[in-house]
């Protein structure tokens, strides 16, 4: 297998129709007793791109070494295209390319840092010429070419390093954070490019990042990885629409939270929760895990500490005199703390024993005379919150 | 004047060539490592930081002394023997200096060439060339510290004229014997070049750009 | 058993003369390395011995002596390769004991005595002497120039308890020093007046003009140094004072031939001449009295 002339794969999945790209089978790994990866299946198709999303020590760099072959997991194994790969085997390495966080580029110029990988696979001096221009082109940096690494900004290091790995055209390509050093003005620009760039040139993608707006904005699936296992794989979509913890709701909007304990479970399955400020609520109880591969907590039965999540935008005012629809079941009474604009909406933050937050029409708030002292009636309907366990 | 001149430089240098040859890869296998007794290596290395001249030449004199273990290869005072004493000397800065310099560089560095598909050996020298400035500045420091030293040179070199007298030892000479304006003369020419050193040095450690992404780190724990 | 050839250390020589100061460190470097393969090729080989080694005192290196006799010894004996290591006089023994020098020049009578009666050394010839001399502050404070003896001299000194500067260092003059206060019935304390600087003569007479202090010097040091001291003589001629060198042949010296040659070659008329003409023209006096010959040649 030469990784390094090897021809382009296209992405498009038709050479492997007969399983997935990667398939990493129950991988564990522990460092000094603790463990810190525990994953029983993350496969990627050929073509797509697949977020691991986490938080910090969720094991994602752990995961990132382990896929790249740079450590070898304490148990489990990884297939590329039904492969097996060893640890430690340079050759089956070379099949695959990894892009870390900081870009760490070698001293010298652009264009030496391009053909390093190359240069490792013995590709002639000819060929890594042309094959650098070529991957630099991709990025959008070819003038970069002769350029001393210290003398790019962040973002055409970014690009340049990714360019490194890319010009491998590599069977599967790893990255761990790509966005992480960059200013939140460019990330957009560059995530585009990234997912051009790695749709075009790598046979698929493994995306690791903390920031759900690089998952959902790339890939095609986010597996979610907390304390080293997955709790949830879905497409983006899919993961929005049913947050099955914390975490990942906090990822998929801007999600605010509740605390209460369960009092008990009605027989269609939904929960009544008692606030911390005393108040209950009717809510929905956690969403199922899916797909299998990935862990969720029981359902929490009577007792159970949970938490409810809504959506601002989810909690509609009432002045209080006006009559309430039957439809909405939680029904608090509340007190107008402060109105603030945000952007074309107006943030209205609530008092009283269930503290809120809404976000309205400018239209809606000068129709209910919304200001500082004014008494109002929130409703949030049960359907629109969701629960986690605590 | 000039023939002591060239025999310091050419003494001090080549223990240092040597002393790179046996320094430098202690340095990087202590710095990189992982095996039971790293600490206490580098202990020991930094101690051979602090190794008094004297002591050395003492060592190298009882070893190559005719009725010492190499006696018979009857090196003692004569230029080799020099050379020997200050490779001693120099190796331990060396090896210090390179440890600093290469844990300097982030593992990450070598790592990241071993995921664009680089054996071992080429990532490490990925990583020795990120530690490059370091690495100059760990020569240029064990010449410094050898090119100055007069302990071990005078006792195992023995200070003959025309054939192992070196700076340090001819100031020494000329100083006992009174001849204070030859003396200091001697010792302007050896803070000449001790002066040249640190300036190298100084260019080398001035020389590292600040690259926040980049692998060379702006972190440097010798200077 | 190899011996070390002589044109390969010509060879280093002569290179390591050629080189042009101000050159860049990169080439000196690389100069360096070139000039270290021969260094270190040299050392092996199967020649015969010419290499001569001698170990003095480094007083008698100090005094100049040795640059006069050297050059001569080499003239008149040119299969000799006469390489001097000055040292202090234990070390000059030491070196001779183990084998490392093949003939000494040293000023220290017991020592040498025992050497020989160890069979460390084939014999001990008379050479020449020099003399110590009783140096002080002008102003005399011990008022130790009232007696021509060198041992009633300390004894005031002592009992003055003025400073007093001693070399401290072991050296045949520090010896000598010793064997005085002895002569004197004092035992020198450690501290107070009597300041072991543990250097070498010239510091040791520098130290003893900033402190104003009494000290034992060889003439020849005191002589060459006279400019830079504010010390004058306090006793002379004394014969506790006379300080004789001698030339001891190292017992199964590696190059037996040439100590032999060395030691015959001092104490013939030639270097007795030139050790007795040696600093009058600079100094108006001769700085040593050749003892070797009945009568003191030319």
């Amino acid at each position: 297998m030469s990784a390094g002339g090897g021809p382009a794969r296209t992405g498009t999945g038709a050479e492997r129709p007969d399983g997935p790209l990667l398939r990493a089978e129950e991988l564990r790994h522990s460092y000094g007793g603790r463990t810190v990866l525990d994953l029983e299946l993350l496969e990627v198709a050929a073509g797509e791109i697949v977020a691991v999303l986490g938080p910090n020590g969720a094991g994602k760099s752990t995961l990132f070494r382990l896929l790249l072959l740079l450590e070898a997991p304490d148990r489990g194994r990884i297939l590329l295209g039904g492969r097996p790969l060893r640890s430690g085997d340079t050759a089956a390495r070379r099949r695959l390319a990894g892009v870390f966080q900081r870009p760490w580029l070698f001293s010298g110029s652009v264009a030496m840092n391009v053909a390093f990988g190359l240069r490792a696979r013995g590709v002639g001096a000819a060929e890594r010429r042309a094959r650098v221009a070529e991957a630099l082109g991709w990025l959008g940096v070819a003038e970069l070419a002769e350029a001393p690494v210290h003398t790019l900004s962040g973002g055409e290091a970014q690009r340049v390093a990714l360019a490194r790995a890319l010009v491998l055209r590599p069977e599967l390509l790893l990255l761990d954070e790509p966005t992480a050093g960059l200013d939140i003005a460019v990330r957009r620009s560059f995530r585009e490019d990234v997912e051009r760039a790695v749709r075009a040139h790598a046979g698929g993608a493994v995306l690791i990042t903390h920031d759900a707006a690089d998952a959902f904005a790339v890939a095609d699936r986010v597996a979610v990885l907390e304390e080293g296992r997955l709790t949830q794989m879905g497409t983006p979509a899919a993961l929005a629409a049913a947050p099955a913890s914390t975490f990942v709701a906090a990822f998929t909007g801007q999600e605010l939270l509740l605390h209460g304990t369960v009092e008990t479970v009605d027989p269609d399955g939904l929960l009544r929760v008692l606030t911390s400020g005393g108040v209950r609520l009717l809510a929905p109880p956690p969403a199922a895990a899916e797909p299998p591969g990935t862990h969720a907590a029981e359902p929490p039965g009577a007792g159970a500490a949970v938490h409810v999540a809504y959506r601002p935008e989810d909690v509609a005012l009432a002045a209080g005199h006006e009559e309430a629809p039957s439809s909405v079941v939680n029904r608090f009474p509340v007190r107008v703390a402060a109105v603030t604009p945000a952007g074309p909406l107006v943030r209205v933050r609530l008092e009283g024993p269930l503290p809120l937050v809404a976000l309205l029409t400018r239209q809606s708030a000068e129709r209910l005379a919304l200001v500082p002292g004014a008494p109002a009636e929130a409703r949030l309907k049960a359907a629109a919150l969701r629960t986690f366990p605590a | 004047m000039l023939e002591i001149l060239w025999r310091s430089l050419a003494v001090s240098g080549t223990a240092v060539l040597l002393g790179v040859l046996v320094g430098l890869p202690v340095g990087v296998a202590v710095g990189l490592g992982r095996f039971r007794g790293r600490q206490l290596a580098v202990a020991l290395i930094h101690t051979g930081f602090a190794l008094p001249p004297v002591v050395v030449g003492l060592l190298v004199y009882m070893v190559l002394s005719r009725a010492g273990p190499a006696g018979h290869l009857e090196l003692l005072f004569s230029a080799p023997a020099m050379v020997l004493a200050q490779t001693l000397l120099a190796a331990p800065y060396v090896a210090g200096i390179t440890l600093a310099a290469v844990q300097s560089v982030p593992t990450d560095v070598r790592l990241q060439a071993r995921a664009l598909g680089a054996s071992s050996g080429r990532a490490l020298w990925a990583h020795l060339r990120e530690a490059r400035l370091g690495l100059g500045a760990a020569v240029v420091a064990g010449f410094g510290a050898v090119i100055s030293e007069v302990g071990a040179v005078m006792l195992v070199g023995g200070n003959i004229r025309g054939e192992t007298r070196v700076l340090t030892t001819a100031i020494v000479l000329e100083t006992r014997r009174g001849n204070f304006a030859l003396a200091l003369a001697l010792g302007f020419l050896l803070l000449a070049i001790a002066f040249a050193v640190n300036l190298a040095l100084t260019r080398i450690q001035q020389g590292g750009r600040h690259q926040p992404w980049a692998a060379a780190s702006s972190e440097r724990p010798w200077a | 058993m190899s011996h070390r050839i002589d044109p390969c250390r010509r060879a280093v020589a002569r290179e390591s003369g050629t080189g042009r100061a101000g050159a860049r460190p990169r080439r000196t470097l690389l100069r360096a390395a070139a000039l270290a393969l021969p260094l270190l090729a040299c050392g092996g080989g199967g020649q015969p011995p010419t290499e001569l080694i001698l170990a003095s005192t480094t007083s008698t290196e100090d005094s100049g002596l040795l640059d006069v006799l050297l050059p001569a010894f080499a003239r008149a004996h040119p299969e000799h390769r006469l390489k001097l290591v000055a040292v202090g006089t234990g070390q000059a023994l030491t070196l001779g004991e183990r084998g490392d020098a093949d003939v000494l020049l040293v000023h220290a009578a017991a020592a040498e005595a025992a050497f020989v009666a160890a069979g460390h050394g084939l014999e001990r010839r008379p050479v020449m002497h020099n003399e110590f001399v009783l140096l002080g502050p002008p102003e005399d404070p011990a008022r130790a120039a009232s007696t021509p003896h060198v041992a009633a001299a300390l004894a005031r000194v002592a009992a003055a308890e003025a400073p007093f500067v001693s070399r401290g260092d072991d050296s045949g003059t520090h010896k000598k020093e010793l064997e005085l206060w002895m002569a004197a019935g004092v035992e020198p304390p450690a501290g107070g007046w009597y300041l072991e600087v543990g250097q070498g003569m010239a510091d040791a007479l520098s130290v003893a003009t900033e402190r104003a202090a009494y000290v034992l010097a060889d003439r020849a040091t005191f002589l060459s140094m006279r400019g830079l001291l504010d010390l004058v003589i306090v006793v002379e001629g004394d014969e506790r004072l006379f300080n004789p060198y001698g030339v001891i042949p190292v017992a199964g010296a590696r190059n037996a031939a040439g100590a032999r040659a060395f030691a015959d070659w001092i104490t013939g008329a030639e270097a007795q001449r030139l050790i007795g003409d040696f600093g009058v023209a600079r100094w108006g006096a001769p700085l040593f009295v050749p003892d070797a010959l009945p009568t003191t040649a030319g």
